[in-house]
C-alpha cells in the first residue's frame, strides 16, 4: 500500500516510539498536521509560539533522555524556531525538528513564507536535510533519529516541501541505519586507556573535572563508584550538576566564573585533570594561557574535534565517557592507595574554608539565595530545576541540592532568556511524576511567557519562582562591577507586571512574597495547586553572584565575599 | 601559513555549502577550490587551499571530520599538485610572438590551444608555484591579458 509523504511522517514518528510532538501549525505543514489528527498514537502539544514548541522538546528531551520532537511551518515558523535549535545545539541536546516548506517547484521563487530552511539552520543542526523526494522521507526520518542521539547528540532539522507531503510512496522504514561517512568511537583506545589510568596513579594533584558528556553517556553511576574508592577531587561544570550529590564530600562544586573557589582552585593547582566529557569552555578556564598551568591532562570526549581545541592535551582518549570509564575502572582501582590523594584533599578543604561558598543572609529583605536553598529543603528531592539565564541561574547552580543527572536543565552553552519556563513544561510533560520548578528572573520570565496557557490546557503544573530584582540583574552586575555602576538600560522596576493578574488570566495562580514566611506558605500552596504557579519574590535588588572570575582573568584571581577576611 | 587539503564527501544537497561554512564561520580565507565526483564511487574529492592560523585550521578539520558527510580529510606535505591556467592574449598585441609564447607555454606543459581573429588563448599545468612565475613573466611582456586559473589539485604520492 503506499502512502502519502504526511502519512509517511506519522508513521515513521511511531516507529520510533514518539510519545508527544511539540509543535504550531501552518500553511505548509497542514498536510501533516491533518494526518496528526487521524491518529491517537502520539499526542500533539500545541504551543503558544515555535520557540516554546522547540525549548519544551528540548526540557522533554534533557529531562527524560530522549529524542524531543518539534514541529513547525515554513518562513516565519521555521525562524521562530531558531532560537531553540540553537540552544538544543550547543549543549548536544538530541531533537529532531521538522519543518514544512514551499513545494518544490516554487522553492527558489521568493514563494510566500519561503526561507532557505536548511540555509538557516546549517550552523547550529547536528545535521540538516532538505527532502526533495518522497521515496527518500522514511530513511531520512531514520537518519535524523539515529543522528539526533548516537556518538554526540544534537538537533537534526528535516525540511519538508508541502508536494512531498502529498506524493505517494511505499512506506518501508528501515530496521537499521549503516552510514559509510559517520561511525562514533564509543569504545576507548586500549593502549590510550592504560597510559591515562599511569598518568592518574602518578598523579599528586588529580582532579576529576566533570561535564555534560557525563550525564548524556549516563556514567553517573561509575563516576560515583570511582570517586568514592579513589577519593580523588572532583569539580562539576553547570552542565554536571548532580552527577555527584552535592553532598559528596569529594565534591569541590562547581568550576568556573561563578563556581566555587575551592573547585578552581584544584583546577590551578592540579597536576593532572581528568575531564570526562568536559570541554575547557572559556566560562571554565578563565584567561587561558594561566590555565593550569602545572598540570597535565587526560581528555575523554566522544567528540573528537573537542580534544586539544582549547588546551594542549597529553592524554587524549576519544569515547564514551561511560565506556571508557568502565575499561578504566578495574585498571585504576588495582591496588590503588586512596590516602595518598589525602594531603590534596586537606588543601582543598583549607581552600574550602577560607572562602566557602555562602552568602549574607538578611531579616530586612530576602536573600535569591535563601529562596533557593528553601526551595530545596522544601521541594521533593527528585524534583526537576530549570533555569533561565541570569544570576538566579548562577545562584541556582550554586546553592540547590542536586542530586541526581538531568535534575538541572539549563542553558548553558548559548545562554538562552526565556528558556526555562518552557523547558520546565516539556520536562513535566516527559516526567509526570515529578515536581518541576522553574528559578527565573523577572527579565527572563517575560520571554515565553505565553506559555502559561500551554500550560493550562495541557495540565502541566509548573511552579516558576521569579527571584525578583527588578534588574536585568546579571548585567547591571557587570555595569556595576565594569562601568562605573552605570545601569544602561537594566533597571526594570517601572516595568512590571501584576504577576497573579497575569497568571490567573491564563489559567495559572500567582503568589506576591515580600517575607521568608510568605515565601513558604506560597511554595505549598503553589505544590498544592496543581497550576502553573508565578512566586514572585521581591529579593535583594543589589545582590552580586560571588565569587566570580573576572572576564579574561585566570581562575585564581577570583572576587570572593566582600565582607570577609 | 598555506595549507592543502582534500575533503571526500559524499555527493549530496547542500554539501559544499557544509564545507565552505567551516571555513567562514571561521574567518578563514580559501584561495582557492576544486570539486568534481570521484568516478564510480558516490563521493566527491574537493581540494581546499587556505592560508591562516595553523592552530584554526586544525579545528577546521576536526569540524571538517564532524560533518556527517565528510567520509575522510586528507592533509599531507607530499601532494603532487597541479593546477591549470589558461591566458587570454588580444591577437593584435602577440601576432609577432606566437613561436616565443607557444616555446614558453611548454616548458609549463602547455601550449596554445586557440586562436582566432580577435585572440589568442594559451593553457598550461604545472605546480601553482610554477603557474605564478609563467603567469608573472606573461604579465611583464603583455598587456591585456585574461587570466583564470583553475584552483590547485592534488594527489598523495
Ligand atoms: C535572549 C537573551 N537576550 C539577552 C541576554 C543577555 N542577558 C544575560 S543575563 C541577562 C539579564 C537577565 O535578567 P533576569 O532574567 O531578571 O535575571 P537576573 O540576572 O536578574 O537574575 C541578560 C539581558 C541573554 N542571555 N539572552
Ligand atoms: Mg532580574
Amino acid at each position: 500500500m503506499k502512502l502519502t509523504g504526511a502519512q509517511i511522517v506519522i508513521e515513521s514518528l511511531i516507529k520510533e516510539n514518539v510519545e508527544v510532538v511539540f509543535g504550531y501549525p501552518g500553511g505548509a505543514i497542514m498536510n501533516v498536521y491533518d494526518e496528526i489528527y487521524k491518529q491517537d498514537k502520539f499526542k500533539h502539544i500545541l504551543t503558544k509560539h515555535e520557540q516554546g514548541a522547540v525549548h519544551m522538546a528540548d526540557g522533554y528531551a534533557r529531562a527524560t533522555g530522549r529524542v524531543g520532537v518539534a514541529m513547525v511551518t515554513s518562513g516565519p515558523g521555521l525562524t521562530n524556531a531558531v532560537t531553540g535549535i540553537a540552544t538544543a545545539y550547543t549543549d548536544s541536546v538530541p531533537m529532531v525538528v521538522i519543518s514544512g516548506q514551499v513545494p518544490t517547484f516554487a522553492i527558489g521563487t521568493d514563494a510566500f513564507q519561503e526561507v532557505d530552511a536548511v540555509g538557516v539552520t546549517r550552523p547550529i543542526t547536528k545535521h540538516n536535510f532538505l527532502v526533495k523526494d518522497v521515496k527518500d522521507l522514511a530513511y531520512i526520518i531514520k537518519e535524523a533519529f539515529y543522528l539526533a542521539k548516537s556518538g554526540r547528540p544534537g538537533p537534526v532539522h528535516i525540511d519538508i516541501p508541502k508536494d512531498v507531503t502529498v506524493a505517494k510512496t511505499k512506506f518501508e522504514y528501515p530496521e537499521k541505519i549503516e552510514l559509510k561517512t559517520y561511525k562514533p568511537t564509543y569504545k576507548g583506545n586500549k593502549r590510550a586507556i592504560k597510559r591515562a589510568v599511569e598518568a592518574i596513579k602518578k598523579a599528586k594533584r588529580p582532579v576529576f573535572y566533570i561535564g555534560g558528556g557525563s550525564v548524556i553517556s549516563g556514567a553517573y553511576e561509575l563516576i560515583r563508584e570511582i570517586v568514592k574508592l579513589t577519593k580523588i577531587p572532583a569539580v562539576e561544570t553547570l552542565m554536571a550538576r548532580g552527577v555527584l550529590r552535592y553532598d559528596c564530600p569529594y565534591l569541590f562544586g562547581m568550576v568556573g566564573m561563578h563556581g566555587s573557589y575551592a573547585a578552581n582552585m584544584a583546577m590551578n593547582d592540579a597536576d593532572l585533570i581528568i575531564s570526562l566529557g568536559a570541554r575547557f569552555d572559556d566560562r571554565v578556564t578563565g584567561k587561558i594561557d594561566e590555565f593550569a598551568k602545572n598540570a597535565d591532562i587526560v581528555h575523554i570526549d566522544i567528540d573528537p574535534s573537542q580534544i586539544g581545541k582549547v588546551i594542549p592535551t597529553k592524554y587524549p582518549i576519544v569515547g564514551d565517557v561511560k565506556m571508557v570509564l568502565e575499561d578504566m575502572m578495574p585498571m585504576l582501582l588495582e591496588d590503588i592507595d586512596p590516602s595518598r590523594y589525602d594531603e590534596w584533599r586537606e588543601i582543598l578543604n583549607r581552600y574550602k574554608e577560607l572562602y566557602p561558598l555562602t552568602y549574607k543572609d538578611s531579616n530586612e529583605v530576602i536573600k535569591p539565595q535563601w529562596v533557593i536553598e528553601k526551595a530545596g529543603e522544601m521541594a521533593p528531592e527528585d524534583a526537576i530545576i530549570s533555569t533561565d539565564v541570569g544570576q538566579h541561574q548562577m545562584w541556582t547552580a550554586q546553592f540547590y541540592p542536586f542530586t541526581y543527572p538531568r535534575q538541572l536543565l539549563t542553558s548553558g552553552g548559548l545562554g538562552t532568556m526565556g528558556f526555562g519556563f518552557p523547558a520546565a513544561l516539556g520536562a513535566k510533560e516527559g516526567r509526570k511524576d515529578r515536581v518541576v520548578i522553574n528559578f527565573t528572573g523577572d527579565g527572563s520570565i517575560m520571554m515565553n511567557i505565553q506559555e502559561v496557557l500551554t500550560g493550562y490546557k495541557y495540565k502541566l503544573p509548573v511552579i516558576n519562582i521569579i527571584l525578583n530584582n527588578n534588574y536585568l540583574g546579571m548585567v547591571r552586575q557587570w555595569q556595576t562591577m565594569f562601568y562605573e555602576d552605570r545601569l544602561s538600560e537594566t533597571d526594570l522596576s517601572d516595568v512590571q507586571p501584576d504577576f497573579i493578574k497575569l497568571a490567573e488570566s491564563m489559567g495559572g495562580v500567582g503568589f506576591n512574597v515580600k517575607t521568608k514566611d510568605e515565601f513558604e506558605d506560597a511554595f505549598k500552596e503553589a505544590l498544592n495547586s496543581n497550576k502553573v504557579a508565578f512566586i514572585n519574590v521581591a529579593v535583594d535588588r543589589r545582590e552580586d553572584v560571588l565569587p566570580m572570575v573576572p572576564p579574561n582573568s585566570p581562575l585564581k584571581n577570583m572576587l570572593v565575599f566582600k565582607d570577609e577576611k | 601559513m598555506r595549507k592543502i587539503i582534500s575533503v571526500i564527501v559524499e555527493n549530496e544537497h547542500g554539501v559544499l555549502a557544509r564545507v565552505v561554512n567551516m571555513f567562514a564561520a571561521r574567518g578563514y580565507n580559501i584561495t582557492s577550490l576544486t570539486v568534481a565526483p570521484i568516478p564510480n564511487s558516490e563521493f566527491s574529492r574537493m581540494t581546499i587551499m587556505s592560508e591562516g592560523d595553523p592552530k584554526i585550521f586544525e579545528q577546521i578539520v576536526k569540524q571538517l571530520y564532524k560533518l556527517i558527510p565528510v567520509y575522510k580529510v586528507i592533509e599531507s606535505d607530499d601532494f603532487i599538485e597541479k593546477e591549470m591556467a589558461m591566458v587570454k592574449f588580444p591577437l593584435k598585441d602577440v601576432k609577432d610572438n606566437l613561436a616565443d609564447i607557444d616555446a614558453l607555454a611548454r616548458c609549463y606543459n602547455g601550449k596554445i590551444s586557440n586562436v582566432n581573429d580577435k585572440s589568442v588563448v594559451v593553457s598550461v599545468v604545472d605546480r601553482p608555484n610554477r603557474i605564478d612565475n609563467f603567469l608573472k613573466a606573461m604579465q611583464a611582456k603583455y598587456k591585456n591579458l585574461e587570466i583564470v586559473r583553475s584552483g590547485v589539485s592534488v594527489i598523495e604520492r
